[in-house]
């Protein structure tokens, strides 16, 4: 009853073709919105600020990216990690190399870098398919992570490929409080989700689905694979790599190639997977699970332990935490093989009738 | 030249290492369709019970003969990874039949972290050593051919030979035993092995239990050559481009990939790496294999897949 689109009547395509064509959808997104813009800065701490919503934001960031090429184009990816360096090494540089950068246009700089090496790293895709391309991809992680630690040009010199920056500036606004590093990724996020949204519901996203469906047969009906592919792998290391600028330059501030490793890689594409394939909301879903996962963990853990009457060690943590990772991951897998986003979509399913069960 | 020589047999050996790891995958791979990443997992898992009971064992029983405690410790380890598989396979695999490639790999993905996480809280998560009495010292080979002759690790050599032997009997499993032609069948079709009365769910508890064994000689020779550490399960990530490089579905490419990987990876490393910089070998095994996808897109023994409409 609540959820019920019956009465909405839409007489022209502009109303038809809307992102969100029932009206219910609208009122909770522009809800969202003005939460997150509004109330949010208003009821968070710093910690939850730099605990939790930052990392967030950037994480579905970079998941809304692994989405479009894992979930959207299906080319399985084990390098994502390797683009979000190229992303924010790239816009070091360019932050570093020529004065009086905007910090705007080095993101964006950054982003580029990423898309010419998800473009080379691409290129396989072409003719490796499937779970041989997932490991191909790990080509691009190990590559990356050699070329930070041992191209020193790259670091501007540094020894250990550590980096750091500082006085970060927003159109003359300096970016130092944690309130301003959240409008600063909430900004850029709502901006590019939109950008990729409206991408995969057009005419680039349809080949990419159908790529992702059957590759043979969408090249029959006239999609050129070569196109749909690299142009997957170029938006979404586009926008990984701007990702991967903001967690290095917003989050971290002082960086090494480690941050960036296998890890980091493995982390996005569980976010997609448990977030959902195929799914823009579903990015965020992921996202917003793997951080808030171990931070959950690492506060239940010790009290749970000193309710059974045993002591738990840090190390004792941190082996409990990646146990209910995996645990949880392969759980999810088998309950809910598609993810957070199926869940919101049932429960969607479920409002358009309630409160009556058929 | 000696030289030359020197670094391709280190590489052989070091490839017939990888080809151990490498196995593990294959075995699964052929008859599941699962691409196990937590192959690294359990090779790290397994060398961490084998290298914990070897200490244990003769402190709980005062069994001074150490061969015979080490065996012991093998065998229990075995055991336990028997174990392994037949949990895995209870609670994880069997919920996941018929999903998709990607799904079954992100779930041993959740295994391997699982793994690691279990493995390290039961076992310990410093360094252990596995002293399987693996004579360390080098020696010089063919010293009438070349001046000063060939250095060569014993250690390498036995290494070698272990894994050798493995491969052999494995493949006399395959080829002459029932169960191993019921493997071979089920790789082949599923459905049709089935059809005829193959039990699914045991043939795949007994191929994780042949991979857990692998796992664990793997295991073992890297312990007793690096020590027992959580970078070991690092080493799957080594062995990956050697699977991929000699085909998911094909022992035999599994040992050949292992040998091309190992002398490319040692070979690049000394006469390339100076002009790079060093510590190439990693991405530089990946990269081969790579260009060897571009060639032959199912790595070089592996089933081709031709694709209808």
């Amino acid at each position: 009853m609540l959820y019920r689109e019956n009465g909405q009547f839409k007489t022209t395509y502009r109303a038809d073709q809307q992102i969100f064509p029932i009206t219910q959808d609208r009122l909770f997104i522009g809800a969202l919105l003005l939460v997150a813009f509004a109330a949010v800065p208003w009821l968070a701490t710093d910690y939850f600020f730099n605990a939790i919503l930052i990392p967030f934001l950037i994480f579905s960031l970079a998941a809304v990216g692994v989405n479009i090429l894992v979930g959207y184009c299906g080319q399985i990816s084990l390098g994502s990690g390797a683009f979000m360096a190229v992303g924010a090494y790239g816009a070091y540089n360019f932050m570093v190399r020529v004065p009086g950068m905007p910090l705007l246009v080095a993101l964006i700089l950054g982003g580029l870098c990423a898309t010419l090496f998800g473009i080379l790293f691409g290129l396989p895709s072409l003719r490796v398919k499937g779970l041989y391309l997932a490991v191909t991809t790990l080509a691009a992680q190990f590559f990356s992570d050699w070329m930070f630690l041992r191209i020193s040009w790259l670091t501007n010199d540094s020894a250990s490929g550590s980096v750091s920056v500082s006085n970060l500036q927003v159109f003359g606004l300096p970016l130092d409080s944690s309130l301003g590093k959240y409008f600063f990724c909430l900004s850029l996020l709502v901006v590019i989700a939109l950008l990729a949204k409206n991408l995969v519901r057009g005419a680039i996203g349809r080949e990419w689905m159908a790529i992702r469906d059957m590759d043979v047969a969408a090249a029959v009906i006239g999609i050129r694979p070569v196109y749909a592919k690299l142009s997957a792998f170029a938006v979404s290391s586009f926008i990984i790599g701007v990702a991967g600028a903001l967690w290095a330059f917003v989050y971290l501030g002082t960086w090494e190639p480690a941050a960036f490793s296998v890890d980091q890689s493995f982390r996005l594409l569980f976010m997609v997977i448990i977030g959902g394939m195929g799914s823009i909301m579903g990015s965020f879903f992921g996202a917003g699970f793997i951080v808030i996962l171990p931070i959950a963990l690492s506060l239940s853990l010790p009290v749970l332990a000193r309710l059974l009457g045993v002591s738990i060690s840090t190390a004792g943590i941190s082996h409990a935490e990646l146990m209910v990772f995996g645990g949880l991951i392969v759980w999810f897998l088998i309950v809910e093989p598609h993810g957070l986003a199926r869940l919101w979509s049932i429960g969607k399913q479920k409002l358009r009738l309630w409160p009556f069960p058929h | 030249m000696a030289f030359f020589l020197e670094t391709l047999l280190g590489g052989l050996m070091a490839g017939m290492l990888y080809s151990l790891v490498a196995l593990g995958f294959v075995l699964i791979f052929k008859a599941s369709g699962v691409f196990n990443f937590a192959q690294g997992a359990m090779v790290l898992f397994a060398a961490l019970a084998m290298a914990r009971f070897s200490e244990w064992i003769p402190a709980w029983t005062g069994l001074p003969y150490k061969p015979l405690t080490d065996l012991l410790a093998f065998i229990v380890a075995a055991l336990i990874m028997f174990v392994v598989a037949w949990l895995i396979e209870r609670l994880a695999l069997r919920h996941l039949v018929n999903q998709e490639a990607t799904t079954l790999l992100m779930a041993t993905l959740g295994i391997a972290y699982f793994m690691e996480g279990l493995g390290q809280s039961i076992f310990g998560d410093s360094i252990y050593k596995i002293d399987i009495g693996m004579p360390k010292d080098p020696v010089f080979i063919l010293d009438k051919v070349f001046p000063g002759g060939l250095l060569v690790n014993k250690e390498d050599l036995i290494a070698a030979a272990i894994a050798a032997t493995l491969v052999a009997l494995l493949s006399l499993f395959f080829q002459e035993t029932a169960t191993g032609r019921a493997l071979r069948a089920v790789a082949d079709d599923h459905q049709a092995a089935q059809s005829i009365g193959i039990p699914l769910n045991r043939i795949w508890v007994i191929v994780w239990c042949v991979a857990g064994v692998v796992a664990l000689v793997a295991g073992m020779i890297w312990g007793s050559k690096l020590g027992v550490q959580f970078s070991l399960s690092t080493v799957a990530l080594r062995a990956l481009p050697v699977v991929i490089l000699g085909g998911l579905t094909s022992v035999p490419g599994a040992i050949v990939g292992g040998l091309i990987i190992g002398v490319g990876e040692k070979l690049s490393e000394v006469y390339l790496g100076p002009f790079v910089g060093g510590g190439i070998e990693i991405w530089f095994a990946y990269v081969l294999a790579l260009v060897f996808l571009l060639f032959r897109p199912q790595g070089l023994f592996g089933e081709k897949i031709i694709d209808r409409v």
